[in-house]
């Protein structure tokens, strides 16, 4: 396992080390996870069933609605939030969300970071 | 960022920690998104459902509702989003009443704070319609998209927090449908469809907002040959900012900003995407049908319109609800207000249906109330919903308000 960098855009947050969970679909809190188990649940998204607690999380574009910037502190505070979430592309809800939570958050890398992490054998 | 006095003094706390924190909140976004500086807004509008807000986010606000006046009312018009609870009904929806006690607390600090406890996602049609050009901080994707598209004023999501700190500064991050150059159309679709109902609005936005990536995205639509109503650009962009997660468009010949198609782009035009009726029907078939048993019916997402209320009135009167299957609208409390007034609420209540004031149905603890209440195939004449919804563990089916009327009736669809 060989380390890579892979440069973004100015984030929020602090510097976070863990395992990632990669997929090529897009985040919404509301949407996609069931908050309390701590598991992605909307059937059709990659990472269904998978649990997300303390990881860091890689996945495409933000999507769905403003519930998120809640959602990330209430998560961070119950201890079932993931480590990090790293983006291709933001929306405001997510950076919102992200500097409420102080949840560490980045996007607009330098290549499809969804590919460029899993290829190296971390997800 | 650039600063000036007034919000120099707020990031030094001279006026009070709500506002500081409020500040540093919209500092810490605005560099993110490169903003140059603030932008004064004349109104916010706040999620503040106690389904999102959770145990911390009432915590989180009962802290600056103790604060001294001065420094805890907000310094612009700020309204409210549907709740999480209607308390005139929620036992009767099996709903427990921890959920009820907490949403009485978050209306107790939202008050405190001078908000308006409007309860309601379409506060631009009943409230304070937006106008062209000025800056807002709106806090439902539909109500944002609705404002930026249909009215050419100016906001982008902001989300419980980041609204309620716009309530406290009076003003937002300038960058994103704040700029000029955000506005200008990115993708053109030539739309050979003609859309008859507010469930085929929802749906023509959920086949665009499919083909779009991110926020970013300015969808321009061409070929819409009618006038559309508000209640339909209300389903429309309902739709389109729930499955495309975009804050703007433009319908050529329609919205402010696309009187043609070239004043909306900068540059030569990007190829025509074509969307057709077989699109469409594809858009309704991706939901499947409920051909067993229809559970629970529910007209919301977007709240109704005192006209979309008339009109559910006018279908369900002389009818009733098949005995195992529930019949929900969610109504702003204005508008049932008057539907009670002029009998609309009696005429679907007579029926068998359940009128709900001041929430929306995924706002209202959604999978609680489903399992409560035995409710998983659910149907609705909204696309943003039947969007939503399947993340709380239902089935939902896309219909016309006629066919969910007559489904709710039958106890199921189809002949």
């Amino acid at each position: 396992m060989s380390d890579i960098v892979i440069k973004g855009h100015r984030g929020i947050g602090e510097t976070v080390t863990g395992t990632a969970l990669v997929a090529e679909d897009n985040f919404s809190a509301r949407y996609d996870l069931d908050r309390i188990k701590g598991v992605f649940s909307r059937p059709a998204h990659k990472l269904c069933g998978q649990n997300y607690v303390g990881k860091i999380l890689i996945l495409d574009a933000a999507k769905g609605g403003v519930a998120t910037s809640w959602m990330l502190r209430e998560m961070t505070e119950r201890n079932m939030a993931p480590a990090a979430l790293l983006l291709n592309d933001a929306n405001p809800i997510m950076a919102q969300g992200a500097a409420f939570a102080d949840l560490p958050f980045m996007d607009r890398f330098e290549e499809d970071v969804t590919v460029a992490v899993r290829g190296t054998g971390y997800g | 960022m650039k600063l000036n006095d007034i919000e120099r003094a707020m990031q030094a706390g001279d006026m009070g920690p709500a506002r500081q924190w409020a500040i540093e909140q919209q500092i810490a976004v605005g560099n993110f998104f490169d903003a140059d500086d603030l932008v004064e807004v004349n109104q916010v509008h706040m999620m503040a459902d106690t389904e999102s807000l959770g145990e911390s986010g009432v915590e989180f606000l009962e802290r600056f509702a103790n604060l001294p006046w001065e420094e805890r009312r907000c310094l612009v018009p700020t309204v409210t989003d549907p709740r999480g609870i209607d308390l005139e009904s929620y036992k009767s929806l099996n709903q427990e009443e921890v959920f009820a006690e907490r949403e009485r607390r978050a209306i107790k600090a939202f008050e405190s704070l001078s908000v308006m406890m409007t309860d309601t996602c379409i506060n631009y049609q009943i409230i304070m319609p937006p106008v062209m050009g000025e800056h807002l901080a709106f806090g439902d994707t539909g109500s944002v998209i609705y404002t930026n598209g249909a009215l050419g004023a100016r906001s982008n999501f902001e989300g419980g927090p980041a609204a309620l700190a716009a309530a406290l500064t009076g003003r937002v991050p300038r960058y994103g449908y704040h700029l000029d150059e955000k506005r200008r159309g990115t993708r053109l679709f030539e739309v050979a469809f003609e859309p008859k109902t507010l469930s085929d609005w929802g749906a023509l936005g959920g086949v665009v907002g499919r083909r779009l990536e991110s926020y970013w995205e300015v969808p321009v639509l061409e070929g819409i040959t009618g006038r559309p109503n508000s209640d339909e650009l209300k389903h429309f962009g309902a739709a389109l900012a729930s499955y495309g997660s975009v804050a703007l468009y433009h319908i050529v010949g329609v919205t402010p900003e696309a009187p043609d198609t070239k004043t909306v782009f900068d540059g030569p035009l990007p190829a025509a995407e074509p969307i057709t009726a077989a699109n469409v029907a594809d858009f309704y078939k991706s939901f499947g049908v409920h051909e067993d048993k229809v559970d629970v019916v529910v007209f919301a997402a977007p709240q109704l319109s005192l006209v979309e209320t008339q009109m559910l009135a006018r279908t369900m009167e002389g009818k009733q609800v098949h005995k195992e299957t529930s019949l929900i609208a969610t109504l702003p409390p204005a508008v049932k207000a008057d539907s009670d007034r002029m009998g609309y609420t009696a005429t679907i209540e007579a029926a068998g249906g359940t009128v709900l004031q001041g929430v929306c149905f995924y706002q209202m603890y959604a999978r609680e109330t489903g399992e409560a209440n035995g409710w998983k195939r659910l149907l609705s004449n909204s696309a943003k919903l039947v969007n939503i919804i399947q993340g709380y563990g239902y089935e939902p089916v896309l219909a016309s308000m006629e066919d969910c009327v007559d489904a709710a009736v039958k106890g199921r669809m189809g002949s």
